[in-house]
């Protein structure tokens, strides 16, 4: 018997990269928090203007190649010092410089694959997910800036949306989102 | 892009090379000079010269000994007398040799005789004198040819860089263009440079220069050398070296000509014109290069050869180019000039060094892999000269040379903000630079000097004045016209340039 909870969106539609960068800027200067931006291609300077922290991808990535390297030492040294020895050209059983080609491999390709995988499960990307589209025009050519007015309560709703499109704003649509 | 705020070029901006400068850098090439007489002084009179002082015949001796010594490590044997190890490879490589490679794999298996006749270092009579002991002047012949090779290839990378950009339409580098073209200016230098040391050196220096060399009835006939000699031969050779130096040059030329015609015309036609040009002299460097490092470097040990060796010099000379490239921005930035280049083009600058630091680890191990496991003996001679050749002479260099060019960049600039630290691409950019000297060190002494070369005044003071005369070349360079190409069609784009 719970009550169903439902957000509500103001989505600002922009025509232009540079209109909704300037947008994002002069909007949280007033205060007003933003849910997030969608657009059809990344924009160069967006995650700066939005306040997005950087990243903490690249030391997982760091992580993920080391464990490769050290796997892959440990590998070919149990395999070819230990477990299966062979004589090749009188080169000693676990020789380094031999390991180089595999070690390299294995480093980028549990570097790829952690990135990759990390990058789903921290953006909840997992397969079966269904993320929130507030307007699909932005695989097209619109440029959609969508505030989340329950964590915007102490300001008035249409004076954000009168102050969108003095910005720039083509249109204001406030979407339902049910969860 | 995106930012919105306003970045101005100072449109006659200048690097001021001061009198105060001026005179510096020349007292330090002075330094270098007094250092270097020195150097030549100590030599010359015998002054500290240790070990190598056991005369002709001990001299030849000794790299025998370790030649043999070498050999036998690796194809895995543990007899440490030298005649055994000798029988040994013989029979071993006996049906590998066939009757084509007979004489050289007796000489480069390190054979008794056939070793002395081939290092040069038997009687006097196989040479008609001059090649019975080592001679101090080779030492000197080869320092300089190693710092000419490794400062002209920094030059010419220079170009190369500027013409890189234009190819591919790069915007980025717009802001920072000068730095990289006015490396050029030292081509003439270090080509005049290169042609006297040929010149005057090239006995010492190439040992298929030697008379007789090339002809069956001679003594010190090479059949290998002589199956080469339609390449390698003095005509020819010098043929090629100034025909490459003058393809650089004009094409240096042609591009700085219409890159400051730019500066006073704008538009775009002189831009369409430099990509052009640009590509033509990328289809001549590709060619020229890799045939560069064969005849300047590789031909130093004429028996070996690699495939990739060209491939190999390239790498070493632009990650050092690179390095200058970073080095000349940040200090010129340092300096108060070039407000107008932001952090993400010198971030790029470090990323470049990165990347093709790997990109010589690369190569490194691309041509040390297939030597290591095919383990020919004409082949892996090369390798174990200089990982234990000569007593371990150069072993420490050879393991130092994968560390500071390999390792080192690759830990250090990893990160992000250290890419973004003046402080840190400071202290990458010298060590590359060191780190390739030091390979070319490698790559050209123990060919020339066997075990005979050293680290003393000579070297120091080459160097030193080497670096001074570049930095010499290069301010003065920078000063004569604009730091910056106030029409490159992208320079606006360069200047909001951001990662």
């Amino acid at each position: 018997m719970s009550a169903t909870t439902s957000t509500n969106y103001l989505v600002g539609v922009f025509e232009d990269d540079d209109v909704l960068m300037n947008a994002v800027r002069k909007v949280r200067e007033q205060g007003v928090k933003i849910y997030e931006c969608f657009t059809p291609f990344p924009i160069h300077g967006m995650e700066d203007a939005m306040g997005i922290k950087r990243s903490r991808l690249p030391r997982a990535a760091f992580m993920f190649g080391a464990t490769g390297t050290t796997f892959a030492i440990t590998m070919i040294t149990l395999m070819m010092g230990f477990d299966w020895p062979m004589n090749i050209g009188g080169k000693p059983f676990a020789a380094p410089p031999v390991y180089i080609p595999v070690t390299f491999e294995l480093t980028v390709l549990f570097a790829a694959l952690g990135m990759v995988g990390t990058f789903l499960v921290v953006s909840g990307l997992g397969p079966g997910s269904n993320k929130l589209v507030l307007d699909p025009r932005f695989s097209d050519d619109k440029f959609i800036m969508a505030i989340d007015l329950g964590s915007n309560k102490n300001l008035d709703p249409a004076k954000i949306t009168e102050l969108l499109k003095s910005l720039g704003a083509s249109e204001v649509n406030t979407k339902e989102v049910s969860e | 892009m995106g930012a919105h705020h306003k970045v101005s070029v100072d449109k006659e901006e200048r690097y001021e090379f001061t009198a105060a400068a001026k005179k510096r850098i020349l007292t330090w090439m002075g330094v270098g000079i007094v250092m270097t007489v020195i150097g030549i002084a100590m030599l010359a009179l015998g002054i500290g010269e240790g070990k190598h002082e056991a005369a002709g015949a001990g001299h030849g001796a000794a790299t025998h000994a370790s030649a043999t010594e070498n050999h036998s490590t690796a194809n895995a044997h543990s007899e440490a007398n030298g005649t055994k190890t000798e029988a040994h490879t013989g029979a071993e490589h006996a049906d590998v040799k066939a009757d084509a490679h007979g004489a050289t794999a007796h000489a480069e298996a390190g054979h008794a005789t056939d070793a002395h006749a081939e290092k040069g270092h038997a009687a006097a009579a196989e040479h008609g004198g001059g090649h019975h002991e080592f001679h101090w002047t080779t030492r000197l012949w080869a320092d300089l040819w190693h710092n000419a090779v490794f400062f002209t290839g920094i030059a010419i990378i220079g170009v190369f860089f500027v013409a890189v950009q234009y190819l591919a339409y790069a915007g980025w580098s717009a802001g920072i263009k000068r730095v990289p073209e006015a490396f050029g200016m030292f081509l003439p230098i270090g080509a005049g440079i290169m042609l006297v040391v040929f010149g005057l050196g090239h006995h010492d220096l190439f040992h298929w220069t030697h008379e007789g060399i090339t002809d069956p009835t001679a003594a010190n006939y090479d059949k290998i050398i002589a199956g080469k000699s339609w390449y390698l031969n003095l005509p020819f050779y010098l043929t090629r070296m100034v025909a490459f130096f003058g393809l650089w040059m004009l094409y240096y030329s042609i591009i700085r000509k219409n890159s400051l015609a730019e500066d006073l015309e704008g538009g775009t036609a002189r831009w369409k014109k430099l990509v052009y040009f640009s590509s033509g002299f990328i289809v001549i460097f590709a060619v020229s290069s890799s045939m560069a490092a064969w005849d300047w470097v590789m031909s130093i040990d004429p028996h070996w050869f690699s495939t990739l060796f060209g491939w190999y010099t390239f790498a070493s000379w632009h990650v050092s180019g690179l390095a200058c490239i970073t080095l000349t921005v940040i200090l010129l930035k340092e300096r108060g000039y070039l407000k107008h280049v932001n952090m993400s083009t010198v971030h790029d600058l470090g990323k470049f060094m990165f990347a093709f630091s790997v990109f010589w680890a690369y190569l490194w191990t691309s041509q040390f892999l297939l030597y290591y496991y095919a383990n020919i003996p004409e082949e892996v001679i090369y390798y174990i000269e200089r990982r234990d050749g000569f007593d371990g002479k150069y072993t420490a260099l050879f393991f130092l040379n994968v560390i500071i060019n390999f390792a080192f960049p690759f830990l250090f600039l990893m990160t992000r903000d250290s890419k973004r630290q003046i402080i840190f691409l400071k202290i990458a950019a010298i060590a590359i630079l060191a780190g390739h000297w030091l390979d070319f060190y490698l790559m050209i002494m123990p060919g020339v000097t066997k075990g005979n070369s050293g680290f003393g005044f000579l070297e120091f003071g080459l160097v030193l004045t080497f670096v001074c005369l570049f930095i010499y070349v290069i301010s003065n360079t920078l000063s004569k016209q604009r730091l910056t190409a106030i029409n490159h069609p992208m320079l606006e784009e360069s200047l909001h340039h951001d990662i």
